[in-house]
């Protein structure tokens, strides 16, 4: 194929990746999207393809054993094990970044002289040093949302001065790498940079808290985004560079939303300690004793809910652990049946990606026009009979919009407090991933109702 | 432990300390639970359904009292007409006595019982915090009494409560004051509401305005400061200047309203008189007055306990009764507050009470312990409305948003266009264009990403990252490098951004499926 109509194939690629990512602005749409997202792929590796001059076996051997791989991940794949598959999968862009750039590293045809020498290098460090901050920082990711790595902070001493010290570690390293390339030498800065880099994404996720994770994804997906957009440089190839582009700015988006809705700073998220004791404590929290926390029982809540007009359902994280969605959906469905308007009211936080619970709630089949973020339904909960809270704990904690001290002071939260009762669902008394204690349970018109979540509300489905 | 409960023997008295639901939460505490036949029939719960409950139904009167350990009852102790025996004659050493006592206005009954070694415990006297606002049995009673003199009042008004326009011409609606907005109050304005009326309520606390503009009703307010909120969330008596001010306000409001009901009453105290002669004559003829506080000396002058009269043209109901008249429900409510007095003193489930001072509440409702009368108890530590101070306005904790400065974006500016400029002097052509392409592709990005709906945020990372994996381009172009170490690490490359981009789609695509209506 000519240089030309390679050019415009890809052209084309671009445009329908675009059209992709457009495509997911309302549901209807979206599946149509996915499917400019397939041919756009599909149109950009046929007309790499057949560019290519050798070892044409090794690369469609190669393709289809990954793509067998990742259509038998893709269909096994729990969706509470989402977040798990999202973060290995960034971890493969990363690590593909990484052998990417040393192949062109090493690649004896490359001609590059003077200032275009010195920009190839740096261009091929950044994308080794983003790719294997990506990889090594989803692999840890991975292992804390799969619980294979323990979900809190691990603070080392000193870590932002760590930190630091390995920033300026790459940056000399840079500066001899570009110095050594130039007179055909340079692959030990380059890897001890990689071992620098892979050090820092771990040791950058693992300083990060449970509830941050959903920052941490999208991150993550960003920088892979960016790794993406780099190799694209160092290839000067456009449509990689466009497409790193837009996946890096999405996921960048993504985490600045997650940001604003926990009301933090994405340095201070990155720069991770949340979750632990290090904030100095919340005043109210600390003042002994709150008040007494009233308990129920399934049948009670099924009379409260059955005899209610509005009914609100908060899904958190634990909603996910105790894998309850299908039985929440099969409550939605009987209580619609006897005219309860039921709806979900979504924090963009809860969960450990952005967007978890919707994707759980579709998995339920619980039909997406009942589902509504925080935004809107945060008004309506004066009109609310029963808000039941399940699993969830920080989204719903009134002291972040009375307590200055705490340490979630100023995080937008579902005021279910307004409503006329409250329902919620929890294993014992144990503080969220904040660690702060919550009020919301000592309000008067609070109900504990204690347990596996999914075991109560089987309970309580039995009881409607 | 065995519990009894014997048949109530006031006359015209219809409750029960204990329903078949309840008794039933008691047997799985671990206690035995026997009734005296016949004890639930007034309130319409049979004998076969305290049966069917795992209740022993005992015919004798003297045998629920002397083989019991814990008596629950819903009126204090008195002469039992048919033995024709005093009910405290039938206790014995060491039995517990649990009922409404009102020990401040029974010295004699309580020394009977010091004198019988019980352990009397008095339902009215559970301090009123929030812990034990599930035993407050007087707030039960009084939840039922305000719904039940709305129902007397509607009984006696011979009008609609709801305002209507009918064929037959424009019904007005009707006019109801409550004074005192405690739970009586509050419960009568809830009800009263719901048939319809227009409902206007009077309290000396300031603090219940926001309660009663909760339920819909309109708060009177009296041009005059005093706060009359005296321990534990009751009321106290108030100022000379303060009393006048008020009669003004109701001799006003008597001329206007149908309907009057009064639930003013200070603990200890004869209820305070705020109902005069001259106000019952300035309302219009068929108005009721329904005045709750009748057995404790009446908040109208003219209501008489225990009856309904008509003065003025005005019927003034002074029931004292109001809960047995709906003696299904308060004992339900009563015996669900006995209960969770129960399960607190029997911590270990294994149906054996402890009566534990140091717990407020057991501490504040015992009376008689161990021969002693140990009433009243020390003052409860908290009041149950926190004087307001206590609740600042809370500050809302201000979402860091800072003045858009022009600064700000100026200096930005300024550094980015520096930086590019300081780029442009000395890359090269080729990186310009593919920069170029770069910052636009952010842009478009940028602009795309915003619209994409906070519920899809998870198949958007699971598209986009199948997308980043376009990054196999470069690997693909690698493969057919000569160099054989090139060669494998790109096929490796090629492998693994295959799975990346096959099970991107692949589980985007089943997420997708998944979102219907």
């Amino acid at each position: 194929m000519s240089q030309g109509l390679v050019t415009a194939s890809y052209v084309g690629a671009t445009i329908l990746f675009i059209l992709a990512l457009g495509g997911l602005s309302n549901q209807e749409t979206s599946r149509r999207g996915n499917l400019y997202g397939m041919i756009g792929m599909i149109i950009a590796l046929v007309a790499t393809i057949s560019g290519v001059t050798g070892n044409i076996e090794i690369l469609l051997v190669a393709m289809l054993i990954g793509g067998t791989i990742g259509l038998i991940l893709a269909k096994r794949i729990q969706m509470t094990q989402m977040p798990e598959l999202v973060a290995s999968l960034h971890s493969l862009v990363g690590l593909a970044a990484v052998m990417v750039g040393f192949a062109s590293f090493m690649d004896p045809d490359a001609h590059f002289t003077g200032v275009e020498l010195t920009i190839h290098n740096v261009e091929i460090y950044l994308g080794v040093l983003i790719g294997a901050i990506t990889f090594s920082g989803s692999i840890i990711a991975f292992g804390k949302l799969s619980g294979k790595i323990t979900g809190n902070a691990m603070l080392l001493p000193a870590r932002h001065w760590l930190n630091l010290g390995l920033l300026f570690a790459s940056i000399w390293l840079c500066g001899s790498f570009v110095e050594q390339s130039a007179a055909g030498d340079g692959m030990m800065p380059l890897v001890i940079m990689t071992g620098i880099a892979l050090l820092f994404g771990i040791h950058m996720v693992m300083a990060i808290g449970g509830a941050d994770m959903p920052v941490v994804v999208s991150m993550l997906n960003s920088y892979s985004g960016w790794a993406a957009a780099a190799t694209g440089f160092m290839l000067s190839n456009d449509l990689l560079i466009v497409t790193g582009a837009l996946v890096g700015s999405s996921g960048a988006i993504l985490s600045y939303i997650m940001c604003k809705a926990m009301n933090r700073k994405f340095i201070s998220v990155i720069a991770g300690g949340f979750g632990t004791t290090t904030g100095g404590g919340s005043s109210s929290a600390e003042e002994g004793e709150q008040g007494e926390v009233v308990a129920i029982h399934a049948p009670e809540v099924a009379e409260l809910l059955t005899g209610a007009k509005e009914v609100m359902i908060i899904p958190g994280y634990g909603m996910a652990v105790a894998q309850a969605q299908h039985i929440v959906c099969e409550i939605t469905k009987s209580l619609r049946a006897k005219k309860v308007n039921v709806r979900f009211g979504i924090h963009p936080v809860a969960g450990r990606m952005p967007g978890h619970m919707n994707v759980l709630l579709a998995e339920a089949k619980v039909p997406y026009d009942i589902v509504y973020e925080m935004d809107e339904i945060n008004d309506d909960f004066p009109n609310i009979d029963v808000t039941v809270v399940i699993g969830a704990n920080d989204i719903v904690n009134p002291s972040a919009l009375t307590d200055p001290n705490s340490p979630i002071a100023g995080m937008p939260v579902l005021e279910c407090w307004n409503g006329n009762i409250t329902i919620v669902l929890k294993r014992g008394m144990a503080t969220g991933y904040a660690g702060v204690q919550n009020p919301l349970f000592f309000k008067e018109n609070t109900r504990m109702l204690f347990g596996d979540a999914r075991a109560s509300l089987d309970e309580v489905f039995k009881n409607l | 432990m065995k519990i009894g409960i014997p048949k109530e023997v006031h006359a015209g008295e219809k409750r029960v300390a204990t329903t078949p639901d309840v008794a039933k939460q008691l047997i799985k505490l671990g206690f035995e639970v026997a009734i005296e036949a016949g004890a639930g029939s007034a309130a319409n719960y049979s004998d076969a359904s305290y049966v069917e409950a795992g209740v022993t139904v005992i015919t004798s009167t003297k045998e629920v009292w002397t083989e019991s350990d814990i008596i629950l009852k819903v009126r204090g102790p008195e002469l039992n007409p048919d033995l024709n025996t005093e009910e405290v004659d039938l206790l014995k050493e060491n039995q517990v006595l649990i009922s409404f006592l009102w020990p401040a206005q029974n010295p004699e009954l309580l020394k009977k019982l010091a004198d019988k070694k019980v352990i009397a415990m008095a339902m009215d006297m559970i301090p009123r915090i929030s812990r034990a606002q599930k035993m407050d049995a007087l707030s039960s009673m009084a939840n039922i009494a305000g719904y039940r003199a709305v129902v007397e009042a509607a009984q006696h008004f011979g009008r609609f409560f709801t305002g209507q326009i009918t064929a037959a011409g424009k019904v007005p609606p009707a006019i109801v004051m409550v004074i005192g907005a405690g739970v009586a109050g509050l419960a009568a304005i809830g009800a009263a509401k719901s048939m319809g009326a227009i409902v206007r309520a009077f309290d000396t606390r300031p603090e219940v305005k926001e309660q009663i503009e909760s339920m819909d009703a309109e708060f009177l307010e009296l041009d005059f400061e005093e706060d009359a909120s005296g321990a534990g969330g009751y009321a106290k008596v108030m100022s000379k200047e303060f009393i006048e001010a008020e009669m003004a306000l109701f001799a006003e409001q008597a001329k206007e309203v149908d309907i009057i009901i009064t639930t003013a009453l200070i603990p200890g105290k004869p209820a305070p008189e705020l109902i005069l002669e001259d106000h019952v004559v300035a309302m219009k003829d068929g108005s009721v007055v329904v005045d709750l506080a009748a057995e404790q000396g009446g908040n109208c002058k003219l209501s008489e306990a225990g009856k309904v009269v008509k003065k003025h043209g005005v019927s003034i109901i002074g029931y004292t009764d109001l809960p047995s008249r709906m003696a299904a429900q308060a004992s339900q409510l009563y015996g669900t507050n006995l209960r969770h007095l129960l399960t607190d003193m029997c911590k270990e489930k294994d149906g054996i009470i402890k009566v534990d001072f140091d717990d407020e509440v057991v501490r504040g409702a015992t009376a008689v312990k161990e021969g002693q009368i140990t009433f009243p108890p020390p003052a409860p530590k908290l009041s149950a409305a926190p004087p307001k101070p206590a609740e600042k306005p809370a500050e809302p904790v201000v979402v860091e948003e800072e003045e858009p400065s022009v600064m700000g974006p100026l200096i930005t500016f300024g550094v980015g266009a520096l930086a590019l400029l300081g780029l442009g002097a000395v890359a090269p052509v080729s990186f310009m264009a593919h920069f170029t392409v770069f910052v636009l592709a952010c842009f478009v990005g940028y602009m795309v990403i915003w619209n994409v709906k906070a519920a899809l945020h998870t198949p958007l990372m699971s598209v986009t990252n199948a997308i980043s994996s376009i990054i196999i381009i470069g690997a693909i172009l690698q493969i057919s490098s000569g160099d054989n170490i090139i060669m494998w690490v790109a096929a490796f490359a090629v492998l693994i951004t295959s799975i990346n981009i096959v099970g991107g789609f692949a589980v985007t695509r089943r997420m997708l499926e998944m979102f219907r209506k």
